[in-house]
């Protein structure tokens, strides 16, 4: 790991002004120590904002919704009973991510903010695309964990469960920046390899994540995180699915369904909507939606079996909130 | 001020990281008294402002205290050193073990403040005033062990013990939190500790029966 300099941030105004440049906020530190002993990150200051008072808070509001301060962590969502009744897509995405010792440390703003896990991009020996190179090695290389989906250009899979989970309710993000502060959408959020390899996100330099918001539920509401990995213990998403059903009686009125590690960015599946919505929703029509979020899927040389279990994984969401 | 300066008036604070209080009490004092003589008032009201910026520490070392099991030990780490190579190269508690160096095997487990963590992944100028509990730190006194270490061996709940330290260090967590674990518990609280030699079985039976017995030994918040 490099050497750098270490300084705490007190507020939030504090933390903007001192970051930019070589200069790099960190909150629970994990995906950015990750990087900086991979050599793939060389920040010449951390700025810490772990004990920067008042963002590790979860409120709700009838009127506003789910708030979350960015430094609450994924342990905490699991543990909130609050989050588990009402958000239970949220609370089981950051429950069933990574290691209970990673959740105590993770935090959701980091979390939104990881960068992906491609080995090539992980590793200082291959300089692909996204690192500023001219190759991506994962199309003709080892691409078995890789995206289905807009994977043409860099394959990478958004590597973040509470992404999949937020998206779905339609979480959006108060960005706070020397300028002041603004919202964004979180579906708005990401940025695909089309628009810009180097980035998975759109936030500035010189922004910090003040907040995400969950927007109220409608009654009777109900969200669904469903993940495969390869082994019971641990272990990184080979898929993962996010799915919130509004009911007007036995008919869904509106549903968003989300597919994570499947593509670049947090993937809504649109076509998988509207095969919902206005109908009852049963296994029938479950099957039809779950085939068509896998439609028009471009597998890669190793990764075509992730399409099946989406497919699985969809269906089996759907019918488990209905 | 000086490397060597800075290096002297960095404390740990409440909250975790360096206080003003360390910095004060170091080489700012001297700034300020400086400002004092040269430049009057003025100079005082901004050699203060300038103090009330949060000091920059690094990238040589710094000196910080951890409390470790129960003890304040002063250390001289850079701040890229981990929590890990504090705890093992300079205050030879070798007990925690490091195998990935990335998080994801958890043979480092250490708690803070009783919540288990990946010390390879935390910084020790982060831990700040948070209490560190490590492997030689779970037994209640000289005579005794903590009931999940009296359970491992009773079990035989290791092969090559490399996995150990951190396997028991998520045990008793566990049981701290939760005194009558079932089975899914113990699955859950050990999901991120790799065992290569695969003793899995035998380290949920030996956590059980340690719950059965029901003494908890430290909990790691002091
Ligand atoms: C073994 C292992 C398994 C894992 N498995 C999973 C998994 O299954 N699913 C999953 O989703 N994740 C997984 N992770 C990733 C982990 O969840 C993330 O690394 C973690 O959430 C990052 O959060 P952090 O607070 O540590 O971020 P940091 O490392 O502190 O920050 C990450 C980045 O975001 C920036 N940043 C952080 N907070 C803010 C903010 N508020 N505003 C602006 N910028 C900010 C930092 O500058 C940095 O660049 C795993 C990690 C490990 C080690
Ligand atoms: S998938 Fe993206 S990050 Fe991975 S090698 Fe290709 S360009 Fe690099
Ligand atoms: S050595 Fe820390 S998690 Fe593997
Ligand atoms: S006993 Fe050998 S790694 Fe667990």
């Amino acid at each position: 790991m490099n050497s750098f300099e270490w300084t705490e941030a007190k507020t939030v105004e504090d933390a903007v002004a001192r970051m930019g440049g070589s200069s790099v906020v960190k909150a629970g530190g994990l995906d950015l120590l990750d990087r900086m002993k991979e050599g793939i990150s060389t920040p010449a200051r951390l700025v810490n904002i772990r004990n920067v008072a008042g963002l590790d808070a979860i409120r709700e509001d009838a009127k506003t919704g789910l708030h979350l301060g960015p430094l609450v962590t994924l342990a905490q969502l699991d543990a909130s009973s609050l989050v588990r009744r009402r958000y239970t897509a949220l609370a089981d995405a950051a429950g069933h991510a990574a290691t209970p010792q990673i959740r105590n440390v993770a935090t959701v703003g980091g979390n939104l903010l990881q960068r992906p896990r491609c080995w090539y991009f992980r590793s200082e020996d291959f300089h692909c695309l996204k690192k500023g190179g001219d190759t991506c090695f994962a199309l003709e290389g080892e691409n078995q964990y890789h995206a289905i989906f807009g994977n043409r250009v860099c394959a990478i899979v958004h590597p973040s469960a509470t992404a999949t989970a937020l998206v779905a309710l339609g979480a959006r993000l108060e960005l706070t920046g020397p300028g002041g502060k603004r919202e964004v959408a979180l579906e708005d959020f990401f940025v695909t390899p089309e628009k810009d390899v180097r980035r998975e996100n759109s936030i500035g330099e010189k922004e910090l994540i003040t907040a995400v918001r969950v927007p109220p539920l409608s009654q009777g509401t109900r969200s669904v995180y469903l993940k495969q990995g390869e082994k019971e213990s641990f272990d990184w998403p080979v898929a993962d699915v996010a799915v919130v059903l509004e009911r007007s009686g036995v008919r869904c009125t509106r549903a968003s369904i989300v597919l994570g590690a499947a593509a670049p960015v947090p993937l809504r599946v649109r076509a998988a909507e509207e095969a919902l919505e206005g109908r009852a929703v049963n296994e029938e029509t479950a099957r039809v939606a779950a085939s068509a979020a896998v439609r028009g899927a471009t597998p890669l040389s190793r990764n075509g079996y992730k399409v099946p279990i989406f497919e699985t994984l969809v269906r089996r969401a759907i019918m488990a909130a209905a | 001020m000086s490397k060597e300066d800075e290096r002297m008036s960095v404390e740990e604070s409440p909250k975790g990281g360096v206080s003003r209080r360390g910095f004060l009490k170091g080489a700012g004092l001297t700034a300020a008294g400086a400002a004092i003589m040269e430049g009057g008032l003025l100079g005082v009201r901004e050699a203060t402002a300038a103090l009330r910026e949060p000091p920059v520490v690094g990238p040589g070392s710094v000196s910080v205290t951890l409390k470790v099991n129960g003890a304040s030990r002063r250390v001289d780490v850079e701040p890229r050193t981990t929590l890990a190579e504090a705890l093992r190269f300079e205050l030879g508690l070798t007990g925690t073990k490091v195998v990935c160096d990335r998080g994801s095997c958890s043979a480092c487990t250490v708690w803070l403040d009783g919540t288990p963590v990946c010390s390879c992944m935390t910084l020790a100028v982060d831990v700040g005033s948070r209490a560190v509990t490590t492997i030689e730190g779970l037994a209640p006194d000289d005579e005794r062990l903590h009931p999940v270490q009296e359970a491992f061996i009773e079990y035989d709940a290791m092969q090559c013990g490399f996995c150990t330290p951190g396997m028991i260090m998520s045990c008793a967590a566990l049981l701290n939190r939760k005194a009558n674990p079932t089975l899914e518990d113990v699955k859950t609280a050990t999901s991120g500790n790799l065992c290569r030699c695969g003793t899995y079985p035998k380290v949920f039976e030996a956590t059980l029966a340690a719950a059965k017995t029901g003494g908890h030994g430290r909990k790691g918040g002091d």
